[in-house]
């Protein structure tokens, strides 16, 4: 090493600049673990899943069971309901009843509300949120505010001809 | 003995000069009323939350499954848990309250303006921390009300661009609020009074830099000041004992009249309670969130109605010295603003009708109204008063000021304490 390079200030700043982006890396690198470990972990993503059995519910009546913790709302629809759902498309969130269902008899949806997350209640025809009185109809379509959206329709598939399993499409 | 301790202590550390400079001889303006209490009966009420909550963890299960039974066992089987817990959740909204009063008198006496922004903005800082530990805390004993707050204030963050639904599940650590959200509130809860505390340290560093704002709302200089001790100690503790009757009054004889009664209901994800109240602290800001038709607007709007308070200094643009004291119009819109908040707690308290929504929506636009025009009207109202002319008395503590200032202009190392 030359004496020249001793006293080379291009060299000194270009050393401080990359020490510093090679220490804000790491420093970047170490907040990965902690906040990763606040994402779900994985006892709580395996209950992603959850099988229904259909066969105990009549037709018009509705249960409700818990899917990654949320109340998921399964409706055996009488013809009439059908009908009815078929007619509109819906209010303030259009969408046509065939896109929501698979099988028009069941409608599957997450009992949430879209506006703040209470649980609706299944009044007179489709449900009537009691926080901020959203209404939605049979097919879960939000037909009053506040709620801006449709109720969720949670990935779902029918294993047999009365059981389904919610959390897969 | 004693006094060679102290002597061994000060040649190491400055324990006699820092007491005698910050604490005993702390130079306050002899003008004070009771309304300068409130920031000393704040530290009280830190101190007591601290002290109950900590007593109170060593007792509390933070698991979803044992938590509301914990807290029974608190309340029926741990020596005096019943108190421990009153205190606790009372002083809550004691807090609150005391903090509330020490904002409302910094807006009314002008406190906030120059040279104390600074001194505003970390109070304001403290607001925020206060909200976001009050908010953690309600969470743990996984009642009703608890769960369906969280539930809400939780799915706010639905509101982030982009990555809402990501950000709502990382803030719960689960798709709803269940067993990891209450544990990590719990870790959170706990450690937020250590940062408080150390944001109250800044504060009062600040504090001790600018000094105490009086009644008057001008800066009176060094001529008019007492030492702290005995004068204010002794007005601070007699205010403390005042305050200590009404909160022993709630402590002990209605201590359930802050809890609303669908806490006593064990947490239930899949029933939300018919109507969904916050604690009385936060209700003025639910109703500006409910005020806003639009989801995302909602939670703009409630976080703006509390942050606007840090652009007051901003806002204010009158240069006549004084608060509300010396400034009609500025006093008016002072009252007219707490009568806006009343009222939307009110709005926040009630169940959404059709009548009270529209309450609601003006008093929101009264609201923000309220720090919109503060500009034009402060201006108005400085050149008002100017034509008027000033009472004797303000003129003459105007100069008195004035004075000082253009001492500090004049010499800049002045400014900064260099030069006595
Ligand atoms: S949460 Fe359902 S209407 Fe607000």
């Amino acid at each position: 090493m030359g004496e020249e390079t001793l006293d080379d200030g291009n060299r000194r700043n270009f050393l401080i600049k990359l020490t510093s982006v090679v220490g804000g890396a790491g420093v970047a690198a170490t907040c990965v673990p902690f906040v990763a470990s606040m994402n779900p972990s994985s006892d709580v993503l395996a209950k992603a899943e959850t099988e229904v059995d259909l066969s105990n519910i009549p037709p018009g009546g509705m249960h409700t069971v818990a899917w990654q913790g949320k109340p998921v709302f399964i409706l055996h629809r009488t013809p009439e309901q059908i009908a009815a759902s078929a007619a509109s498309n819906g209010g303030l969130d259009p969408q046509p009843d065939g896109k929501r269902v698979k099988n028009p008899e069941w409608l599957v949806v997450v009992g949430v509300c879209t506006h703040m997350g209470c649980v609706p209640n299944k009044e007179g025809p489709g449900w009537e949120c009691h926080c901020h009185g959203s209404q939605y109809d049979d097919s879960g379509r939000v037909i009053r505010g506040p709620a801006p959206k449709n109720l969720e329709v949670p990935p779902y598939h029918f294993v047999a001809e009365n059981k389904l399993v919610i959390g897969k499409a | 003995m004693p006094n060679r301790i102290i002597k061994w202590i000060d040649h190491r550390f400055p324990l006699t000069s820092f007491v005698k400079h910050e604490l005993t001889g702390y130079p306050t303006p002899r003008n004070l009323s009771y309304l300068w209490n409130f920031g000393f009966l704040a530290g009280f009420v830190l101190m007591l939350q601290v002290a109950t909550g900590i007593f109170l963890a060593m007792h509390y299960k933070a698991d979803i499954a044992l938590s509301f039974d914990s807290i029974q066992h608190i309340m029926r089987n741990v020596n005096y848990g019943w108190l421990l817990r009153y205190m606790h959740s009372t002083g809550a909204s004691a807090f609150f309250l005391v903090i509330y009063i020490h904002m409302a008198r910094t807006l009314y006496y002008g406190s906030f303006r120059a040279p104390r922004e600074l001194l505003w903005w970390t109070g304001q800082g403290l607001l925020l921390l206060l909200m976001a530990t009050a908010f953690m805390g309600y969470l743990l004993p996984w009642g009703q009300m608890s769960f369906w707050g969280a539930t809400v204030i939780t799915n706010l963050f639905q509101a982030t661009p982009f990555y809402g639904d990501q950000v709502v599940i990382w803030l719960r650590g689960d798709y709803t609020v269940g067993d990891a959200t209450l544990s990590r509130f719990f870790a959170l809860h706990y450690l937020f009074p250590f940062l408080i505390i150390g944001a109250v340290v800044i504060h009062l560093v600040a504090l001790h830099s600018v000094k105490s704002s009086n009644p008057s709302g001008i800066d009176l200089a060094a001529k008019d000041n007492i030492p702290f001790h005995p004068y204010f100690t002794a007005k601070d503790f007699y205010g403390l004992g005042i305050f200590l009757i009404v909160f022993s009054v709630f402590v002990f004889f209605m201590p359930n009249s802050l809890i609303e009664p669908a806490n006593n209901i064990p947490a239930n994800p899949m029933q939300t309670p018919k109507h969904i109240v916050p604690e009385w602290y936060f209700l003025p800001f639910y109703a500006i969130l409910r005020s806003v038709p639009n989801m995302v607007g909602g939670v703009v709007a409630m976080g703006l109605s509390v942050m606007l308070f840090a652009f007051m200094p901003f806002l204010d643009r009158s240069r006549t010295p004084g608060g509300g004291r010396y400034r009609p119009v500025y006093r008016i819109q002072f009252y007219l603003f707490l009568l806006v908040i009343l009222v939307l707690g009110w709005v926040g308290y009630v169940p959404p009708t059709d009548l009270t929504i529209i309450i609601g929506q003006v008093a929101t636009l009264l609201y923000f109204g309220s720090f919109f025009f503060v500009p034009f009207i402060s201006k108005a109202e400085e050149r008002w008063l100017m034509k008027r002319g000033l009472p004797a008395e303000v003129t003459a503590l105007i100069e008195s000021e004035t004075l000082e200032i253009a001492k500090r202009k004049l010499n800049p190392r002045r400014r900064k304490g260099e030069v006595a």
